[in-house]
């Protein structure tokens, strides 16, 4: 059995939490409350140590990268921050119920820098990339050799097919074809066996992650095996 | 013109393209109306979900998701919550909206002031039903957990980006009996929401929830304009695989010339 503090706290909240399992109790909320205090407050530390410190603070006074490090080298002072540091401050408006609406400025300039940002990304990546993918290699696959490899072609095949047939069950006005009924149909059916095929695979992960949590109780804490 | 160099030309062409679908499917259902659409099952029963909340006397659980807001998903989540916290303000219904990120929490709280004012009922909006959690993803789940677990929620919504909490919650809310509706767009965690919930939104209808609930003429021509836009590119994958096996097989120089064009367009 281990001597070790850490281990038997590690121990005693890995339990709380199995607790669960059972039904909820006094337990589970000393674990679930302890931990999203923990976790609250040190991404709390985290965001101001991590990205207001170096960003804002240090670049609006070099001589505070020395508080961290003292022997680090003095950024150039950078006043353009005093701009993202205004909308951060707006946020806090919204203690003020007068002023609460001008806390909707900064919202909207990260939806709408973030978003427009990441529209080129994904047009590239989620749209164009995938389509090249999928055409590119044909409908027929050859071995080095030059002779038709089958099962690469039936699988191209029935990417190309199953591509197809599930953008056609994302179509919301063009259903009444009967035609296009079916090939939606297909598309979804396609999908759940992707689904099936997914969830078992995770399953099988999420059991590893009990296993190695079962270990640290066995082995580390217990020293049974 | 220098400027013009770093042009990535392929995403111009796309977007416009795309674009003036979109419009093209907003300027025809003014004029003639939105196209009819195929159920979404999913969105039909999250009234029934909510009514069967308030016929319990149980509160609504609304989760979006546990990304911030610059997740595309979140910003659709809050759309979807705008039409649920109409539902709710109507039915006078308990909602509870725990949230991982301080901007979706002051978000939600607008979204849902101006969804309990348009139902006439801004008396009934307490900021409170919007809570701050923990941004860490398990610390969060945890706590939506106890909630659950405690308060026991007749209907609960799941819609925006999840990633390995997702079973979590929904497993949570099927212990304890609640009707579930979820929604996103992140295809590795769908198969548990299916698995776990009543009725999941796939992927792109999660994204269209939003012009079915609110009923806007402009987003459902939009839908229309979508559609176009995913026959061009079902259009594009048959033909050019079709085209790519021909020119390889042939040899054709002209159709060998249009396959790389195609390709380096799609590659950019």
């Amino acid at each position: 059995m281990s001597t070790s503090f850490e281990v038997w706290i590690a121990a005693a909240l890995t339990l709380m939490v199995f607790s669960f399992l059972w039904r909820d109790n006094p337990f589970y909320k000393f674990a679930e409350h302890l931990f999203v205090g923990v976790s609250a407050g040190y991404w709390m530390v985290l965001g101001f140590w991590s990205t207001l410190w170096p960003n804002a603070v240090v670049k609006l006074v070099p001589e505070a990268a020395r508080v961290t490090e003292p022997a680090a080298a003095l950024p150039d002072r950078d006043p353009l921050v005093i701009i993202p540091l205004a909308l951060g401050l707006l946020m806090l408006l919204r203690l003020w119920p007068r002023a609460a609406w001008l806390a909707r400025w900064p919202t909207a300039f990260a939806v709408g820098t973030t978003l427009g940002y990441n529209l080129v990304r994904t047009v590239r990546s989620d749209f164009l990339a995938q389509i090249h993918a999928t055409v590119a290699p044909g409908l027929v696959i050859r071995t080095p050799a030059g002779a038709i490899d089958w099962i690469a072609t039936g699988n191209q095949g029935v990417i190309v097919a199953g591509t197809a047939c599930c953008l056609a069950y994302f179509t919301y006005t063009r259903t009444a074809r009967r035609a296009r009924g079916g090939v939606a149909r297909a598309g979804l059916l396609l999908l759940m066996v992707a689904f099936g095929a997914s969830f078992a695979y995770a399953v099988m992960s999420r059991v590893s992650l009990l296993i190695s949590r079962l270990q640290f109780l066995l082995g580390d804490w217990l020293g049974l095996a | 013109m220098a400027w013009l160099a770093g042009v990535h030309w392929d995403l111009v062409v796309v977007l416009l393209l795309a674009t003036a679908a979109l419009l093209w499917g907003m300027r025809r259902a003014r004029r003639h109306g939105p196209a009819p659409r195929r159920r979404i099952a999913g969105l039909e029963a999250m009234s029934e979900a909510v009514g069967r909340a308030t016929e319990m006397g149980r509160p609504v659980m609304y989760v979006a998701g546990t990304q911030d807001l610059d997740d595309v998903q979140t910003v659709a989540s809050l759309g979807i919550l705008g039409a649920v916290g109409e539902m709710t303000a109507r039915h006078g219904c308990e909602l509870i909206m725990p949230t991982d990120r301080s901007l979706v929490l002051t978000a939600g709280r607008e979204v849902l002031r101006e969804s309990y004012a348009s139902a006439g009922r801004s008396d009934d909006f307490v900021p409170d039903m919007v809570s701050y959690v923990s941004d860490d993803q398990f610390g969060f789940a945890a706590r939506v957990d106890g909630v659950i677990a405690r308060r026991r929620p007749a209907a609960i919504f799941l819609q925006g980006a999840f990633y390995a909490e997702s079973l979590l919650l929904a497993e949570a809310g099927a212990q304890v009996g609640a009707m579930q509706v979820a929604g996103t767009a992140m295809s590795h965690q769908l198969p548990f929401l299916v698995a776990a919930c009543d009725h999941v939104l796939i992927g792109e209808e999660f994204f269209a929830a939003e012009a079915y609930l609110t009923g806007d003429v402009d987003r459902l021509g939009s839908l229309r304009g979508q559609d176009l836009v995913k026959d061009v590119t079902i259009g594009v994958l048959l033909i050019g695989a079709l085209m790519v096996t021909v020119a390889d097989v042939s040899g054709w120089a002209q159709l060998a010339w249009v396959r790389d064009a195609l390709l380096a367009f799609l590659e950019g």
